[in-house]
């Protein structure tokens, strides 16, 4: 007698598969934040899909080609005229640059200060833009053969974009300010003040937590990056205040500020390498202790994170001559 | 299924893909339907002896490589629709067209509520209902869809 055909065919029940899946998913979340080597492998697998990110990426490219291949003589003309007004200005503005970077450095010797180094740099492209819409990310077109590095600042023409999180062998991958998972350390260029200005997931807003009531902070003020945690160097423009919320009891500020850098419609951007933070290690524990506390200073003592590097040693030889009989 | 039968999936996988992550602006970012959760369901219905979980896991694992999201968050979130998807394909397919697209609304967004809470265990992020948006347009554009897909496997002669 042959076997009855059962009505409906029933497929192999995928549990076990689900259950394999499952187990190898959270094994590869667990690894990742653990260990170090499955990083290097997912670089290399981002080489296995980079096919795709390239072939998603023709159409805008095929876009601003057309648009440039129809674009008629006259606002070819326009444009030029515009560039060259800006070169203008520019190289004015450079031309007063280099005698106040001569003043400045002039300054810092009577100061007996060390001069802060120029940053050196590489330019980099836009290769995509984040597709996910909860997180802020860009993929930019320098890779470790470039000596792109993780934690690496990146900037555009106007101001901080953010750092670099992951880098394969021809691209990399950055994390903008405006993510809610970065922060950068601040300081308000009038005065010093020091503070955090942190990511909301929004483009255009960033928070800036922790403001006391009786902080000198008012709209329009320009936040640039204070160089303390050693990642981004100091001096570049990050924000500029958009808000203040003061509340006579509350101890603290709501403050947001809305980011210098134009991700949206900036191509090109600029690749720092920052010189090394003095490093600690070689260090006796009293100077090492004093740079800790010293260095990262607290918004109530804004003055601390002044002492130049020369003035700090020079504070440590008078307490060491004080110590020693 | 022929060689050509998998060439076709695979290649409709893809294209879901490529559809997946094509840039557009930050504003409408929101209201893309989840193309490779749609095609993966529309496999997992149609031919659910050969396209399944793992077809799920490769294709999250590659999204998550081309996003830079966690390793292995769309893939289980992938690999966890396709299998609702073979669960319940007996009974999917024996709905109406309205009926189905229903079902997946209500299965493309527990996919993206898992999704969320995969976010939130490895970061802050603000969360709001804008997530189910994709599932929602997913769902819309399903009976158009199913029923493109239907005619084109049809004459391809895959089953």
């Amino acid at each position: 007698m042959r076997p009855i055909k059962p009505l409906f065919s029933y497929g192999p029940v995928p549990t076990y598969r689900m259950l394999l899946c499952a187990v190898l998913a959270f094994g590869l979340m667990f690894a990742e934040h653990r260990f170090s080597a499955v990083e290097t492998a997912r670089s290399h697998l981002t080489s296995v899909v980079a096919p795709i990110q390239w072939l998603v990426s023709l159409p805008s490219e095929g876009m601003r080609w057309g648009a440039m291949a129809i674009s008629d003589q006259q606002s070819l003309i326009d444009e030029n005229q515009r560039l060259r007004e800006q070169l203008l200005t520019l190289s004015n503005r450079v031309q007063r640059m280099a005698s106040l970077t001569a003043e400045n450095v002039h300054l810092r010797e009577l100061l007996n200060a060390p001069n802060p180094d120029d940053v050196p740099y590489i330019t980099a492209e836009l290769l995509s833009l984040d597709s996910d819409p909860f997180t802020q990310q860009i993929v930019i077109n320098r890779g470790r053969r470039d000596g792109a590095y993780i934690g690496q600042p990146v900037m555009d023409a106007s101001g901080l974009i953010g750092q670099v999180v992951s880098v394969s062998a021809y691209t990399s991958r950055v994390l903008m300010v405006a993510d809610a998972n970065h922060a950068v350390p601040v300081e308000i260029n009038r005065n010093g003040l020091r503070f955090i200005a942190q990511g909301t997931g929004q483009l255009d807003i960033l928070d800036v937590p922790s403001v006391p009531a009786t902080a000198d902070i008012r709209e329009g003020d320009l936040l640039v990056t204070s160089g303390l945690g050693g990642r981004f160097p100091r001096g570049y423009p990050v924000a500029r205040i958009s808000d203040v919320q003061r509340e006579s009891s509350q101890a603290f500020m709501e403050v947001t500020a809305e980011p210098i850098a134009q991700p949206e419609r900036s191509r090109y951007f600029l690749l720092l390498f920052p010189p090394d933070p003095p490093s600690t290690d070689g260090l006796d524990g009293a100077e090492q202790m004093a740079r800790r506390v010293v260095w990262p200073g607290d918004p109530a003592n804004p003055d601390v994170g002044r002492i130049s590097e020369a003035g700090l040693t020079a504070a440590l030889k008078i307490q060491d001559v004080g110590e020693s009989p | 299924m022929t060689l050509f039968g998998y060439l076709f999936v695979w290649f409709t996988l893809l294209l879901a893909l490529c559809l997946q992550v094509m840039p557009l602006p930050d504003a409408w970012l929101v209201w893309r339907p989840d193309w490779l959760g749609i095609l993966l369901a529309y496999w997992c219905v149609a031919t659910p002896q050969r396209v399944g979980v793992i077809h799920g896991f490769v294709l999250g694992l590659a999204l998550d490589l081309i996003e830079g999201a966690p390793l292995g968050q769309n893939a289980l979130t992938l690999s966890l629709l396709a299998y609702l998807f073979l669960l319940l394909y007996q009974r999917f397919r024996v709905y109406s067209i309205w009926q189905q697209a229903v079902l997946v609304f209500v299965l493309l967004g527990i996919a993206q509520l898992l999704e969320q809470w995969l976010r939130t265990i490895f970061g802050p992020v603000s969360v709001s209902l804008e997530f189910l948006i994709p599932a929602l347009i997913g769902a819309a554009l399903w009976p158009w869809l199913f029923t493109m897909m239907q005619v084109v496997r049809r004459r391809l002669g895959i089953g």
